[in-house]
């Protein structure tokens, strides 16, 4: 049984459709990757997942319970969060806080204060400064740690690339295997191709609200992924 | 020496606005809410002691034990049961707790009469401390404007140094993402209006026992701790402290000039701070 | 203010509907009606029916300002006062005819506002609710302190001036019922013809979104001062001619919150917040239910708080609002339609499938 189930996930805002039966599914363990334009649903796709976005209940399973519809606090408890587009820090807490509330639930796991530290070794000099005065890069870092200290399941992450620099970019990325290897399983929204391919074992391509394109990367030519991200 | 006697009472009742202040500041820090029925929330309160102080027979401080508990309860499911469904930008707030406001004087007006009251506090009243011969402060206002300043620097060390007060930060900066970490937006709302009807209880015991007070007082009392929120600056609990005493001191001086000037004093005062500077003098940076 | 708004060419912009020329229409006979009321000479009547054109009057203001200018006001009783004491003041220290002293409360009213409305639009949203009650206040305070206005104990209209209304009393009465059913039906005509102009989509486009207003170039907090202003003139003239009806004034009555202020906005939410007929159906709703719960003066209004927080939550845009929206009934020409004046002609478009 897949850890994540998606089934024809539909969402609108108003009247406007930003999803149209949208299936996916993801194992645990494996790290996959939603490519895809700007508003192409991405984002709409995460926040449905996370309890953020209306979804009926069946079109969301996680390990076979439906899900869709709940209360974002109840979905973090079963061990699903998300590192949210554009961090999405808290301005009025330090460093320290942004990270010690995301163990607000005290779910246990490989995840703690040090061990976040151990990974972003940057932030625990920046500990005790608001949050708003660290980097782009930075910031990105606290919100991942962020999230982890909830001792997730399921990481999603949205658009961690977005707003830095390739080098942040890729300084970042190098902690996922980390991440990965205490055996959390990763969705990775992504408009950098490049980093979504080199990290995941399976690809889903977005555009405008449906599937075009699904596989294991290697396995995807380059013209296929263009043709399905910019669209024919 | 007659002008320091007035400016120290001035300062001394700032204490007790500066709580008004508080309640409504957390309010609208963590939900942004303006709630129209603060006021008569905190006659609620005054009234409920003058019953418990009644029916069991003590003095208005010792009412405190049961009534803060009490009206935080009360606040509590206020909130939970009403007011979290009038959160938002528009109209609904504003109406649905300016409707709470009549309904609540009109229900005083039919339990306890159009009757003016007072909680007496017994020979306190009447103690003073004696500086110099003609410098004398009363004991009471002193205790109370002690306890307010404690109050609100109970408030400060609760937001920034526990669990729940970074809760409460984190609720007010993002409740979406608070939400994401677990933090259940409907109880953190409930906990903030318990919290400020809890600070106002206080307030409101302290102020029934220096003056008189009615169902429909509740608007007034409103009003000075809008008055101090705004000439304090938004956002910032010592900075209603100061906005308080500010209209302490207003209204004190005020008085002096003409015994019937003292409300009128103060709302100059704010009006002309409000053209002057209206961020307020001491206001936060974030909104 | 938006410049170049104008319906492209062969095209233009049409108010009325079918269902709101039948609202017309219903709205002339009733007129007619009211009219001839008088000659009836039912002076119980008269007297309800004016008190009803007066909160119609009143409330329909206070939905200008809080329906479709999207400000929140508890402190119109300001200017209700203000009126009154304007047309009082005028016939007893210049022996000013009080026909000519309601456009004075008016042009008061109106000048007076103008510094209210800049200190108040400092303040957003709530705060500035919270600051209209305060002015309010301030004015209580003054009027009670300075001798010269009366002070606490106000003043009576001197009966020289009630005389020069009309000699006969029952004259008196329907010459007031008149004006007063004028002020409701001009109230409204304005308001309609107001909404009805760019000026007025400028208006609900504010309330609608500010911000999407602010780049189109409207000048939001301009707008919401001419508004604020015209609504104090209006509110004050209405004011000077209740204070007129009841022959004398005190700073309370005048200023007092629960006589006015809270009977404006129960009428308003209860009828319907942002729609012409809201207000005049929730007067009439207000009034059914005192003639129903008369006695009971403070649970009257419990259960209107009631009643008001209920469709507040359940129904925001009030009675009449959620009932029109349902069936799309406009009684008042104010759609906004565009109408080609050129059939087009149909064309086969190449390359669709």
């Amino acid at each position: 049984m897949a850890l994540l189930e998606i089934n024809a996930l539909t969402a609108f805002y108003g009247d406007f459709q930003a999803l149209y039966g949208v299936s996916m599914s993801v194992d645990a363990g494996q790290t996959v990757a939603v490519i895809g334009a700007n508003g192409a649903g991405k984002s709409t796709l995460l926040k449905a997942i996370v309890g953020m976005h209306p979804a009926a209940p069946d079109m969301i399973r996680f390990e076979g319970v439906p899900i869709g519809g709940r209360r974002s606090s109840r979905i973090v408890a079963l061990g699903i969060t998300m590192v949210p587009e554009g961090r999405r820090l808290f301005p009025s807490l330090t460093v320290e806080e942004n990270l010690t509330i995301g163990a607000q639930l005290g779910r246990s796991g490989p995840w703690s204060l040090a061990r976040i530290f151990e990974l972003f070794p940057i932030l625990a000099e920046r500990r005790g400064q608001k949050s708003t005065l660290l980097s782009g890069g930075q910031q990105q870092m606290v919100a991942i740690g962020r999230a982890l200290m909830s001792n997730p399941r399921l990481l999603l992450c949205d658009e961690i690339s977005l707003g830095l620099a390739p080098i942040v970019v890729r300084d970042i990325f190098r902690r996922l295997p980390t991440i990965i290897a205490e055996g959390t399983s990763v969705v990775v929204v992504e408009q950098d191709v490049m980093q979504a391919l080199a990290v995941s074992n399976y690809l889903y391509c977005l555009q405008e609200g449906r599937v075009l394109l699904e596989g294991e990367p290697q396995s995807l030519s380059r013209e296929a992924i263009k043709a399905a991200y910019f669209g024919a | 020496m007659e002008i320091v006697n007035i400016l120290v009472q001035g300062i001394l009742l700032g204490g007790l606005y500066a709580l008004f202040a508080a309640g409504l500041s957390l309010i609208f820090g963590v939900m942004r809410l303006v709630n129209i029925a603060h006021g008569d929330l905190i006659v609620v309160a005054a009234y409920f002691a003058y019953f418990t102080m009644q029916a069991l027979d003590i003095g208005p401080f010792t009412s405190l034990i049961v009534v803060v508990p009490v009206i935080a309860v009360f606040g509590y499911a206020l909130q939970r049961g009403l007011l979290n469904f009038a959160l938002g930008d528009d109209l609904p707030p504003l109406l649905v707790t300016f409707g709470l406001s009549v309904i609540i004087q009109n229900v005083l007006l039919i339990l306890f009469t159009h009757d003016s009251r007072r909680l007496y506090a017994g020979p306190i009243e009447m103690v003073s401390w004696k500086f110099t011969p003609d410098f004398a402060i009363g004991i009471l206002p002193l205790i109370q404007f002690v306890v307010a300043v404690l109050i609100i620097g109970g408030l400060q060390l609760f937001f920034y140094r526990t669990r729940i007060g970074r809760n409460f930060r984190a609720t007010s900066d993002d409740p979406a993402i608070a939400q994401l970490m677990g933090i259940e937006n409907r109880h953190i709302f409930a906990l903030a209006m318990a919290l400020s009807l809890a600070v106002v209880a206080v307030a409101g015991v302290f102020i029934a026992v220096r003056t008189t007070f009615n169902p429909f007082y509740g608007p007034q009392l409103l009003i000075f701790g809008f008055e101090a929120v705004i000439m304090g600056g938004l956002g910032s609990l010592w900075g209603t402290l100061a906005g308080g005493i500010l209209l302490g001191l207003a209204q004190a001086i005020g008085g002096q000039i003409n015994v019937g000037l003292p409300f009128t004093a103060g709302h100059v005062v704010f009006l002309l701070v409000l053209f002057l500077r209206p961020q307020g003098l001491f206001p936060k940076v974030s909104s | 203010m938006t410049g170049g708004s104008k319906p492209p060419p062969g095209a233009k912009v049409v108010h009325s509907t079918i269902a709101s020329r039948i609202g017309v229409a219903f709205w002339i006979v009733l007129v007619a009606v009211l009219i001839a009321i008088p000659y009836w000479r039912d002076r119980q009547a008269m007297r309800l029916l004016t008190e009803i054109y007066s909160f119609v009057a009143l409330a329909s203001l206070w939905n200008l300002l809080a329906g479709y200018a999207g400000l929140v006001s508890v402190g119109q009783q300001a200017f209700v006062g203000l009126g009154g004491y304007t047309l009082y003041l005028c016939a007893l220290w210049a022996g000013v005819n009080p026909m000519l002293g309601l456009p004075l409360a008016g042009l008061v009213g109106g000048l007076i506002s103008i510094p209210i409305v800049v200190l108040l639009l400092k303040l957003r949203g709530a705060y500035f609710t919270i600051g209209s009650w305060v002015v309010a206040e301030l004015f209580l305070q003054i009027f009670q302190l300075v001798p010269a206005v009366g002070g606490g104990s106000g003043i009576s209209l001197p009966a020289t001036v009630v005389l020069s209304i009309a000699k006969s009393r029952s004259t008196r009465e329907s010459v007031i019922y008149w004006i007063f059913l004028a002020l409701a039906v001009a109230v409204i005509g304005v308001i309609v013809i107001l909404l009805r102009t760019r000026y007025g989509l400028a208006l609900q486009a504010i309330r609608d979104n500010e911000t999407a207003a602010k780049s189109n170039g409207i000048d939001v907090n301009r707008a919401r001062a001419v508004v604020f202003v015209v609504a104090a003139a209006a509110t004050a003239i209405v004011g000077s001619m209740i204070f007129l009806q009841k022959l004398s004034i005190t700073p309370f009555s005048a200023f007092s919150i629960n006589d006015w202020t809270v009977n404006m906005i129960f009428i308003t939410v209860i009828g319907g917040v942002g729609r012409v007929e809201g207000p005049i159906l929730g007067t009439v709703i207000y009034f059914v239910l005192r003639e129903f719960l008369a006695d009971l003066a403070s649970t009257y209004l419990i259960i209107l708080g009631v009643v008001a927080i209920g469709v507040m939550l359940k129904a925001p845009k009030g009675i009449w609002g959620h009932v029109a929206d349902r069936f799309g009934w406009q009684l008042f020409p104010l759609a906004r339609r565009l109408v080609r004046a050129v059939q087009p002609r149909a064309e086969p478009v190449a390359g669709l499938v």
